[in-house]
């Protein structure tokens, strides 16, 4: 589990790196660039906004319902539906899922969701091989490193990087810098997995109650590999993924890709509604869903920080943050980055592990004014912090701390009802103001140590002779 | 575990939530593209994403058909003769055209490596299409397996330009899918890429390399 202290080492160590600052920087000036083409009138845009907005928050009012509905709906139409409470549970059923088919491998689409459960590492540990196959998951796969931006992951790598790193792994393969070259290898070397493989596993970008379908957004066709090719589809969601109806799907595809990459529409939209039924020549024979709660219902409860499993996992907000493109995505240490990590996972893996998170922003805004479904993230943001610093034990949010902050605010509170305290301590503090420390932690970094006035206001004003203040 | 589902709903039952948003959403007027332009919609975003198009009248698609096979020097490509569009395909071929076509009925799990490695296109139909995207509705069947518009390096798809939409909301409300969804549904918007070396645009990632679509017109 990460924490705070490891949390401003990786900053340190990510704003030192300059290569690193030029790659996100570039990147990140693209994502922009693209989105401000994808929504040419800024009209239509806001329109679009407000109708995401209004799926999202109708699915998770009637959340516990719809997935109820998505269960019964997906269990007629023969998927296998899984609840898990933590991920470990979820990994488990998966791990079952392979035994009962004995398969070695799995080969997987991108899913932010078995990062979040470390799926890999833990089939590994049981004898399984995971394969990555989307390229850019691939290629971290092979570095053995995490993604670091959620729908690009490998933005970090150069070209020489991964050159390198698949003539380190490929030795047979010669030498290329060139991106198709390289492509051409991984889809070589890959194909035969796919055709190898009897598991494929993928996320899932909406899960329709009203139809029991999942739809799965991609570029790539990998994730329509995994999922067509091998006997066994295994689908894993966030249980917040769901949508109410079909006709929900339409928009909220329009607000993640045009907001992801400025593209109209990704080359594959897949919506899967069953295995295979008699007659049908291909497609698994079984398809299992794994619903994933850890820790979610619990963001649930609270109405403000709730609106944070609206998210569609598009990423503007970290292309449009000022902190995310100069420290990246792995500075964060959590699966995900950027102003939607850093007001998500603190809820997740508790205030005392990251409580950080939510200060690495300057509230500048830019993340809620592009979210495609209007998550008030500055605000969410500031809640956090406030979660964070008092300690009152009323708060949800796991991990609310006692702290030198909290205390300083009773401090404070108790001078100004006591007049008897405040005039000891504003006289101690006018007298003794020359023992006032010349550092005082980050403040005099780049500033000097403040000192307080000789007299207190009110003691000028008596001197003055203003009546009564 | 129906004892996690039991513990997740409770939670969520807990608490039914408030959620304060303080704007609503009106209808979204309709912004897209006019009817009497799908075709030249439908072709100018096909051609962003790099995928072929060629209009082509109803007699004339499978004569077109041939000649690409030939002038991609495609020699192994899939094709279902069962279907009209197969019937069409075979009566209108020679026999040099008819030795590049080739059909399998059985399970794609019986001649998988044949598929993975070895075909070097498929035709097939479409359902319907979509001018705002530039996509292709494909609703693969029992004769036109899902594997045959990804497996192989060359997709040919023919679509008509009758089942030409505007949105994608569109074609889904006339086609009544919230009725019964096919075990597989696919938008099809171009060749298979991927940004992610360098965020330089590559295709063929796993998917077909090209993408060439037939569109009938009656002009």
């Amino acid at each position: 589990m990460q924490s705070s202290g490891d949390f401003h080492a990786r900053v340190r160590t990510a704003v030192a790196d300059s290569n690193l600052r030029v790659s996100f920087r570039k990147a990140m000036d693209g994502f922009m660039s693209k989105r401000l083409d994808a929504f040419p009138d800024a009209e239509a845009l806001e329109r679009l906004r407000l109708r995401g907005a209004e799926i999202r928050v109708n699915a998770l009012s009637k959340l516990p319902e719809l997935l109820e509905r998505l269960e019964r709906q997906c269990q007629a139409n023969d998927i296998q539906v899984h609840w898990a409470e933590t991920v470990e549970d979820g990994n488990n059923i998966i791990l079952d899922i392979m035994r009962q088919h004995d398969a070695r491998l799995l080969i997987k689409g991108k899913s932010m969701v078995s990062e979040e459960m470390a799926l890999n590492h833990f089939l590994e540990q049981q004898g399984i091989e995971c394969l990555e196959s989307d390229l850019g998951e691939f290629i971290l796969q092979l570095a053995g490193e995490p993604p670091s931006h959620i729908v690009m992951p490998a933005i970090h790598k150069t070209g020489k990087d991964i050159a390198r790193l698949f003539k380190e792994k490929f030795p047979d393969i010669p030498y290329s810098e060139d991106v198709d070259t390289l492509t051409r290898s991984a889809r070589r070397i890959l194909r035969r997995r796919f055709y190898e493989a009897k598991v494929g596993l993928s996320g899932v970008n909406f899960a329709v109650a009203e139809t029991g379908t999942l739809c799965l957004v991609e570029n790539e066709g990998n994730g329509r590999m995994c999922t067509t090719a091998p006997q066994v589809h295994i689908a894993v969601t966030g249980i917040e993924k769901v949508v109410e109806k079909l006709s929900d799907v339409p928009p909220l595809l329009s607000l993640l890709t045009r907001s992801a990459t400025g593209q109209a529409i990704t080359t594959y939209f897949n919506m899967i509604s069953s295995p295979r039924k008699p007659g049908e020549k291909d497609g698994p024979e079984e398809v299992h869903l794994v619903l994933l709660d850890n820790g979610r219902s619990h963001i649930y409860e609270d109405d403000q920080l709730i609106n944070t499993l609206r998210c569609i996992r598009c990423g503007a907000c970290m292309n449009h943050c000022p902190v995310y493109a100069r420290i990246g995505g792995h500075a964060y240490g959590t699966t995900i980055p950027g102003p939607i990590g850093s007001i998500l996972e603190p809820q997740k893996l508790g205030l005392d592990n990251i409580g950080e998170l939510p200060t690495a922003s300057t509230l500048c805004g830019a993340c809620a004014e592009v979210c495609p479904v209007r998550i008030p993230i500055p605000q969410l943001l500031n809640r956090l912090r406030y979660e964070r610093v008092r300690n009152d034990g009323t708060a949800l949010t796991r991990g609310q701390g006692s702290s030198r902050e909290s205390n300083i605010w009773k401090a404070w509170s108790l001078a100004h009802r006591q007049p008897t305290i405040y005039r000891i301590a504003s006289l101690l503090v006018t007298r003794l103001r020359a023992l006032t420390p010349n550092r005082l932690g980050a403040w005099t970094e780049a500033r000097k140590a403040p000192r307080p006035a000789s007299r207190s206001l009110h003691e000028l004003a008596k001197t003055n002779g203003f009546d009564n203040e | 575990m129906s004892d996690a589902r039991n513990k997740i709903l409770s939670r969520l039952r807990g608490q039914q939530p408030v959620i304060n948003e303080t704007e609503r959403y009106t209808a979204l007027k309709t912004e897209l593209p006019p009817a009497s332009n799908l075709i030249e919609h439908f072709r100018s975003r096909m051609a962003s994403v790099r995928a072929e198009v060629h209009l082509v009248s109803r007699d004339q698609w499978p004569t077109k058909a041939s000649a690409l096979l030939k002038e991609k020097g495609l020699t192994k490509v899939l094709y279902a003769p069962e279907t009209e569009l197969g019937k069409t395909l075979h009566n209108s071929c020679s026999d040099d055209e008819l030795s590049r076509l080739v059909s399998r009925t059985n399970s794609v799990a019986e001649w998988k490596e044949e598929l993975f490695f070895d075909v070097d296109a498929a035709i097939t139909s479409t359902k319907a299409g979509i001018a705002e995207t530039g996509s292709l509705i494909v609703w693969p069947t029992a004769e036109e397996p899902r594997t045959w518009s990804l497996v192989p390096p060359v997709h040919i798809a023919i679509l008509d330009a009758e089942n030409l939409y505007a949105t994608f909301s569109e074609a889904m409300q006339a086609g009544g899918w919230h009725k019964l969804m096919p075990t597989n549904l696919l938008l099809i918007s171009g060749p298979s890429k991927s940004a992610d070396i360098e965020q330089t645009l590559a295709y063929g990632v796993h998917g077909p390399t090209e993408l060439v679509v037939l569109l009938i017109t009656e002009t």
